[in-house]
């Protein structure tokens, strides 16, 4: 299998030992457009490692730029710290969740947004901001929101 | 070592520099809670009960993981520090699922004795206990993360002691919990069902999965000729659970309960052991004549044999092809024993009481069914046993000691040091140096291959062989052998393996706490039960005698390999 081949690539590439195992999962998570470590590649992984797949697993869900779960392809992160809070990220959410039809936590039907929380990113003065993928995008209202999505799928078309 | 001064609740101490504050305080007495420490573990210094005062500091400091330092001022059990305890014990009390009358370990439980002692009455925390669902996946291990404390020491002992890492935290904050990869029940992951962490628990999280009842249904069904067995490591153990010192020896005791209780023929798994030591002998000799397979791997312990099953496939033809003792007595019971009383074995139930979680997953194997039914229905621990006994209102302190039935009654001693790392070895060559050289062993007690080290080893001339043994037990350091075996480094011809640490007294079912301490105690009491014994070697046992005269033949004949023997499978994932 490909995907097999590319991730024993990567191992050996950057070392088959457990302090390794983080640098691993990053490089193996981007790997795909659904932002996430599946279950086979945990169980690759671990064995190539060495280590139990519990202990695998217990690091994937532990950093929250790691996700064991499938993710889409555009990954909403909001940011649910003090400034951004006071400054109606709640009316940020509910756009998204009005527009996309889905709740935090969840990904739309064609696996394209997924949307989650997010501790500050350091983009307080841009408050509300938000983060979509790498981009971030600030001092946004429900309109403003709209937009973004609007642009993001026609990038994909 | 330099030494230090410290000073506990005014107390002056001097102790060893790099002592911790917790173990100085308890050198003088001076008790400090404590919940994720354990002293067989490491120190985690996760759960801050054990937190204390210390002069010029500002904050409080967890005495489990603080060194001492020179002259030290430390206050134990101020209003400040005992505040502060009980705050973080309701905290703890808040996510704890609190249903203490009908808990596995009501009485027995950390948690509640601190709620006790720290005076908790009411907690005035909302409480937040998620509802999760109880893990019942398979025939040994119940786990109920709702009760989880989250100390930790059931990670350590399945990762650190056993090597096997079916369980670890999962996720952060307050989502994080102990469970298996993906939250999947224990029956999907790699699991040997040893139990140690049953015996780790402070709380009641995880617990053995409860078959007294299925044993009285048996008793009290008059159709049936219930039959039960008896493992070498309960008798010393047992009286834990009625407050007996460690070590103290009750077999008579027990023995007559479980006749008073209805069953109709008590017997002794030593007697299978016995014979375990003949059919493996035999199977030993066989493999150095043959130079095949070689180290010979003991197969008693079914954690064990789970363990390579799961991890060391390719090893499959090293272990020793004998079934356990237990199940060697269940073979025997529903086919040599039903013609022998004139019952048809499917009248007949078997039940076993053993110190062991992961027998009550052996008895259940597909294979195990040579009898023609399965060969051992049910399978209780040590701590079942109690549980019964609490129940019947016997008071098995005051029963007079009785003699198991015949013929599965007699043994040898080398059957009862099955029980404790290193006996299966000791037993093996007492026999098999009779056996070869046709002498008599003058020195029958290996001392070098007892005790609770985790690796043993030693040479015995035998005839003209060098014989050249080794003893391992918990699977983390049965792990390093394995690995030796596989790089064909073993230069053994026979290792004795056994799953949890301690060998069989220190088994996933038997009384809590379980330390190395107690296990010690329990050890010295299997090795007096052998001195004591009238029979020391097991080829000298007359029931085994007549067994093979009157119904097996020979050891490894047709039938011994019919009933007595067994095949492994490859349970690994790739």
């Amino acid at each position: 299998m490909d995907e097999r081949k590319k991730i024993i690539e990567i191992i050996e590439k950057i070392g088959a030992t457990p302090d390794k195992l983080i640098e691993i999962l990053l490089a193996v998570q981007s790997l795909s457009h659904e932002h996430y470590v599946s279950e086979e590649q945990l169980k690759l992984i671990a064995q190539k490692l060495n280590i139990p797949l519990s202990k695998a697993y217990g690091v994937a869900s532990f950093y929250s730029m790691l996700s064991t779960k499938k993710k889409g392809r555009y990954v909403i992160q909001i940011c649910n710290s003090g400034p951004c809070y006071v400054s109606k990220a709640n009316g940020i959410v509910k756009a998204l969740e009005n527009r996309l039809g889905i709740h935090i936590g969840e990904i739309t039907n064609d696996q394209m947004f997924s949307m989650e929380y997010t501790s500050c990113f350091g983009a307080c003065h841009l408050a509300p901001a938000i983060k979509i993928n790498e981009e971030v995008y600030g001092n946004l209202n429900p309109q403003k929101v709209n937009q973004i999505i609007d642009k993001l799928i026609k990038e994909v078309v | 070592m330099a030494k230090l001064k410290v000073y506990i609740d005014g107390q002056e101490i001097i102790v060893d520099e790099n002592t911790t504050i917790l173990e100085a305080a308890r050198e003088i007495n001076v008790d400090i809670p404590t919940f994720c420490y354990h002293p067989d573990q490491k120190v985690k210094g996760n759960c801050r009960i054990c937190i204390v005062e210390v002069e010029g500091y500002n904050s409080f400091v967890a005495a489990c993981c603080t060194p001492v330092r020179a002259g030290m001022v430390i206050r134990t059990n101020t209003k400040k520090i005992r505040e502060s305890r009980k705050l973080i014990l309701k905290m703890i009390l808040a996510n704890h699922h609190g249903e203490c009358l009908s808990c596995r370990r009501n009485g027995n439980c950390e948690l509640q004795s601190l709620s006790q002692e720290l005076r908790v009455q009411e907690n005035d925390l909302d409480q937040f206990v998620e509802d999760l669902s109880i893990d019942r996946s398979n025939p040994s291990i119940v786990r109920d993360s709702n009760k989880c404390i989250k100390c930790g020491r059931c990670v350590e002992v399945c990762h650190d002691v056993q090597g096997v890492g079916a369980i670890y935290n999962i996720n952060r904050s307050s989502d994080m919990k102990i469970a298996p990869a993906y939250n999947k029940d224990l029956c999907e992951v790699q699991c040997v069902y040893c139990g140690q962490c049953i015996n780790v628990c402070p709380v009641g999280a995880i617990y053995e999965k409860d078959d007294t009842e299925a044993v009285w249904d048996a008793i009290e069904d008059s159709k049936k000729h219930v039959v039960v067995q008896m493992a070498p490591a309960v008798r010393v153990a047992l009286g834990e659970e009625f407050g007996m010192e460690a070590g103290r020896i009750v077999t008579g005791k027990i023995v007559s309960f479980l006749r008073k209780i209805g069953f109709d023929g008590v017997f002794d798994t030593n007697f299978t052991a016995d014979l375990t030591i003949i059919e493996e002998g035999n199977e030993l000799l066989q493999r150095i004549q043959q130079g095949k397979n070689l180290p010979m791997l003991t197969s008693c312990s079914p954690g064990w044999i789970r363990f390579v099953e799961s991890f060391y496939p390719e090893v499959i033809g090293h272990l020793s092809t004998c079934k356990s003792p237990q199940q060697m007595f269940g073979a025997l019971t529903k086919t040599y024993y039903a013609e022998k009383v004139g019952i048809d074995p499917k009248d007949i139930i078997v039940v076993s009481i053993m110190p062991c979680t992961a027998k009550k997953t052996e008895a259940q194997r597909p294979e195990m069914t040579d009898s023609g039914y399965q060969d051992v229905d049910i399978v209780i621990t040590t701590r079942e046993l109690a549980r019964m006994i609490k129940q019947s209102g016997i008071k098995v302190d005051q029963l007079e000691e009785e003699h198991f039935n015949n013929p599965f009654g007699i043994s040898s001693g080398a059957g009862a040091v099955f029980g404790a790392t290193g006996g299966v070895m000791e037993a093996a060559l007492r026999t098999v140096y009779e056996v070869v050289s046709g002498e008599e062993l003058e020195k029958i007690d290996f001392e070098n291959l007892r005790g609770i080290d985790g690796f043993k080893e030693a040479t015995v001339e035998i005839g003209e062989v060098v014989v050249k043994v080794a003893v391992v037990n918990g699977l983390k350091n049965a792990k390093m052998i394995l690995d030796l075996i596989k790089e064909g480094k073993a230069d053994y011809h026979f290792i004795e393996v056994m799953c949890c640490p301690g060998g069989c007294i220190g088994g996933g079912g038997q009384p809590i706490p379980s330390t190395n301490e107690v296990k010690e105690k329990r050890i010295n009491a299997i090795y007096q039960v052998d001195l004591t014994s009238a029979l020391r070697k097991s080829h000298l046992n007359p029931v085994v005698k007549t067994l093979y005269e009157e119904f097996l033949e020979k050891p490894l004949g047709e039938k011994s390999h019919e009933l007595l023997h067994t095949h492994y499978h490859d349970e690994s994932e790739e």
